[in-house]
């Protein structure tokens, strides 16, 4: 790549053509600041911020929208000289501050921006002290409603349209805009709609004044109030990487953490704002049922009430189902306690999906998410990205916007924000393996095509066969490439998209054993152990005694005869792995509420009660116990490199079988708002849901 | 300038008259696959050369029609003051009151408006015939003050020559474009030419012989 010199503040520096003046400058050392520049959006340019001095040139530059190529050397062929504390880019920068602060309110007291606003730090790095001479009125701009998670505060908007090309170009949901002009200019929607984006909190991040900020922790907390720890969303599979803000006891607020290879500094709605769920409808001490009634009790009463069931039941008359939040320390713990007694029955697959056993890329999403951006030919099977994995999904229209993709779904049509074509229901599929089909030759033409089999195909009562005929177009298709990671040239494009964070550590972990899930709901269970598994029908249970471990009184506690109260996510030390088989671990931002514990804990509690003793003590311990069954936790953070185009893996995924064409393949998600335990607990999600999902369904309907 | 919001009130529907859709599907044409939200403009003032303003139904039917997001449409239709988002009388009556019409005597002009139209800009008249609005420079400041009558430019305006001008209007009548007073021909000084006058100028009277040249 071309490349020039260029002296930054008298360093010189060698800097790509490619890049804008403002990387360049950065690249240098110096810093610039920004309002409407930011690095994954479009370069709008005119917030002005960003003026520098290119000496020679007649007037300060726009940093931001100049590119490297465009600057060329002095006459004297020495490189341009670029300043970015130079007198006259000091003035214009306070020039433009000024001209930022003429209409902004001097609100900063009740704003709750302030302490991390833009605006703030920077008018006071480079704006003049303590100076105005602007004496008239300021404007006033009326305020907008944006829908329930966005709180706006239009007065204080400086215009930088950050928000406007997030939704259009990032969220694919073109539902703002800035009408009028000049000083009339407004950001709003058309005609005060809500924001209908998965995506939309992000927007309150993005903005750099207190114009847009978060509706539900409006008035909560200044941030340097907050206590802030790093953890891992666990609302959806992907596992993007979170702040989560506590003060006192309680979860405030949750914010994205920057991590390129899984959600750029992106999270979905439900992510950031089911944290008001974390504080309601909690368990917070054990409960025992007595007489038909769940009375509270103590740990002692609750343990010797399940060990006395369990040591009466027979094995096969046991089972356990990990819910979709577990961490892996509790899975581990369970399935050594439940396999003490026999030969139990264990489940992780709530929904039924016919994935697990064989080789671990079966259930894997091989290709990584950062690997999308480098696919040219995309088949969705019975997939809803949108709504599975909002974060991945924005990562598949980032492909679609930066290269030609042809992005096809098989299964009932959705938007997903993107152009998709539609080929049908599930009877395509055996005329894409057969080749017979148009896309199966666009998949072959591709260099690097994907299929990502989601939820909606696995839960079918011919998923394994669905499975299998997946990988088997992969196969086909050359998806299967050399081995290694994308950035080392090496491709698989087989992928199963999974809706459930603990999905993946559980299937690992190998928690699936004897009936599945209808062999569990219909074979006259007498004992099940629920580790907050709360998404099926309770009412299948029939006779069982059931335990219930968790956190929140949702389905599973309401069936339950004896509670154990758990941890939350943000409660705990967990490992969790995402759909891509990155380990990573969520940190504990408060301590559970009232009685509850660390739910690994409470299990090891149990086995001694019960005389069962698990053989660890602490987590160390547990952790090495982990690695025995599974090495994969070893490597944190990382996705695993691929094994390659061995036929032994690929062959050996799913089950051959016959496919009903005729039966629906959609997402098994009815409501994106509501999946979990914690998102049905938070009023934030409730409204969302009302809004967004009811609110569409009845349009839908008229 | 002033804030443009949509009027609040809105007809039910629109559709764009055989003639207009043959407009706009000529503009559509000129641009390439993929790129006909380019002809929104041309499509917005089509339809308010049907309708005289641009209406709700209208930035939602050619939004449809170019396949764009609404937002996409009312953001053109709300940054351009060309398009009117209030009703409109029969004959819009645009006032320039930049400075040169200013000086020159436009209050005058706005005076004779809310006399003869409605006390505020934007509103329809009792009589349904005018509406008035005040412009920004129109491009004929030798003739300030003027005002723009539908696509008529009438110039030289003082109160009294507008008040006629707009009963002539609301007879029915339509008067003769191009300036109302001075007796002069569009731009000519008052009274007739001043300079340039001599014949010579324009006869080759003054044309020198190129010393050599044969003729």
């Amino acid at each position: 790549m071309a490349s020039r010199k260029l002296n930054v503040n008298g360093v010189e520096i060698e800097a790509d053509d490619n890049i804008t003046l403002l990387q360049a400058c950065e690249q240098a050392g110096a810093e610039i600041p920004r309002f409407c520049y930011h690095e994954r959006l479009s370069v709008a340019g005119n917030c002005r911020m960003c003026l520098v001095e290119w000496v020679g040139a007649p007037k300060p530059q726009a940093s931001c929208a100049l590119q490297v190529k465009d600057i060329f050397p002095n006459k004297d062929g020495t490189p341009a000289n670029i300043r970015t504390n130079s007198p006259v880019a000091k003035k214009a920068r306070e020039g433009v501050m000024e001209f930022l602060l003429i209409n902004h309110p001097l609100d900063c007291p009740i704003c709750d921006q302030g302490g991390e606003c833009d605006l703030q730090d920077q008018a006071m790095g480079y704006g003049r002290a303590a100076f105005n001479r602007f004496n008239e009125n300021k404007r006033a701009v009326e305020d907008k409603y944006m829908g329930p998670l966005i709180k706006t505060i239009m007065t204080r908007c400086i215009q930088c349209t950050r928000c406007v090309r997030f939704a259009t170009e990032v969220a694919g949901v073109p539902d703002l805009g800035a009408t009028g002009r000049g000083e009339d200019m407004e950001i709003t929607t058309y005609l005060e709609k809500a924001f209908s984006s998965e995506l939309s909190g992000n927007v309150v991040d993005l903005c750099p004044v207190g114009a847009l900020t978060s509706k539900p922790y409006a008035f909560n907390a200044r941030p340097w109030e907050l206590r802030k720890t790093e953890s891992i969303d666990v609302m959806d599979a992907q596992g993007c990487n979170i702040r989560v803000d506590a003060r006192g006891p309680q979860v405030l607020r949750v914010l994205p953490r920057l991590n390129e290879d899984v959600n750029e500094e992106w999270i979905s709605d439900k992510a950031r704002h089911a944290c008001d769920g974390l504080n309601r409808q909690r368990l917070d001490k054990p409960y025992v049922k007595k007489n038909g009634k769940l009375v509270p009790a103590t740990w002692g009463e609750a343990f010797a009430a399940i060990a006395a069931r369990m040591s009466a039941t027979k094995p096969e008359k046991m089972a356990a189902i990990v819910g979709d939040l577990a961490a892996a320390e509790e899975i581990k713990a369970l399935k050594d306690l439940m396999l003490s007694y026999g030969d139990v029955n264990l489940e992780c697959r709530q929904d039924g999906a016919k994935v697990g056993g064989g080789p671990r890329q079966s259930w894997l999403f091989n290709t990584t998410i950062a690997g999308i951006e480098s696919a040219d030919a995309i088949l969705l099977i019975g997939a809803n990205p949108r709504w599975e994995a909002p974060v991945l999904n924005a990562r598949i229209r980032k492909a679609w916007t930066n290269g030609p993709v042809k992005i096809a779904n098989i299964g009932t049509p959705v938007d997903l924000t993107y152009p998709v074509e539609q080929l049908g229901g599930a009877d395509v599929l055996s005329g894409i393996a057969d080749g017979s089909h148009a896309f199966a030759k666009i998949l072959k033409d591709a260099q690097r095509p994907m299929i990502v089999v989601g939820s909606g195909a696995l839960a079918r009562a011919d998923g394994a066969a669905i499975l299998h005929l997946a990988a088997k177009i992969a196969g086909d298709s050359g998806a299967i490439g050399p081995a290694g990671t994308p950035a080392e040239g090496g491709w698989v494009g087989f992928n199963v998209l999974h809706t459930a964070a603990s999905r993946v550590g559980a299937l690992d972990l190998g928690f699936v054993r004897g009936h599945d899930m209808a062999g569990i709901l219909g074979g006259g269970m007498e004992f099940v152990w629920l580790l907050g598994a709360d998404e099926f029908d309770m009412s299948k249970l029939g006779n069982a005694f059931v335990v219930y471990q968790g956190t929140h009184g949702d389905a599973g506690a309401h069936r339950a005869d004896v509670i154990l109260p758990g941890a939350a996510y943000t409660e705990k030390e967990g490992l969790y792995v995402n759909f891509e088989g990155r380990v990573q671990r969520t940190k504990r931002a408060v301590f559970p509420p009232g009685d509850a514990k660390e739910d690994w804990a409470i299990i090891r509690a149990f086995s001694q009660v019960a005389g069962k003793t698990l053989p660890y003590d602490d987590r160390d311990a547990l952790h090495q116990a982990i690695y025995k069954d599974a090495l994969t936790f070893k490597d944190m953070h990382e996705a695993p490199a691929h094994l390659g185009a061995d036929p032994a893996v690929w062959g050996a995924i799913g089950k051959a079988g016959p496919i009903d064409g005729k039966a629906p393949l959609e997402c098994t998600i009815r409501d994106f708002y509501l999946t979990n335990p914690i998102a049905r607990a938070s009023e934030t999600m409730a409204e969302c849901s009302r809004i967004f999902v009811s609110g569409a369904q009845q349009m839908a309907a008229e | 300038m002033s804030l443009r919001r949509l009027s609040p009130h809105q007809p039910e529907r629109f559709a764009f008259s055989a003639q207009s859709k043959t407009e706009v599907d000529k503009w559509i044409a000129k641009f390439p696959e993929g790129r006909q939200a380019s002809a929104v403009i041309a499509a917005l003032w089509i339809g308010q050369e049907q309708e005289g303003w641009v209406t709700k139904p209208m930035i939602e039917e050619v939004a449809r029609l170019l396949s764009m997001p609404y937002i996409r449409v009312l953001e053109v239709a709300t940054f351009y003051t060309m398009f009117n988002l209030e009703p409109v009388g029969d004959h819009l009556v645009q006032v320039c009151t930049t400075t040169p019409c200013w000086l020159r005597g436009s209050d005058d002009v706005v005076a004779a408006c809310k006399k003869h139209i409605a006390p505020t800009p934007h509103t329809v008249s009792a009589d349904g015939k005018f509406s008035w609005m005040e412009v920004e420079c129109l491009g004929a400041c030798v003739n300030a003050p003027m005002l723009q009558i539908g696509k008529d430019f009438y110039e030289d305006l003082d109160g009294p020559t507008t008040e006629k001008l707009l009963e002539a209007f609301r007879r029915g009548e339509t008067p003769k474009p191009g300036p109302q007073n001075y007796g002069r021909v569009s731009s000519e000084p008052a009274g007739g030419a001043l300079t340039l006058k001599d014949p010579q100028l324009y006869n080759g009277g003054y044309s020198k012989k190129t010393p050599g040249a044969e003729s």
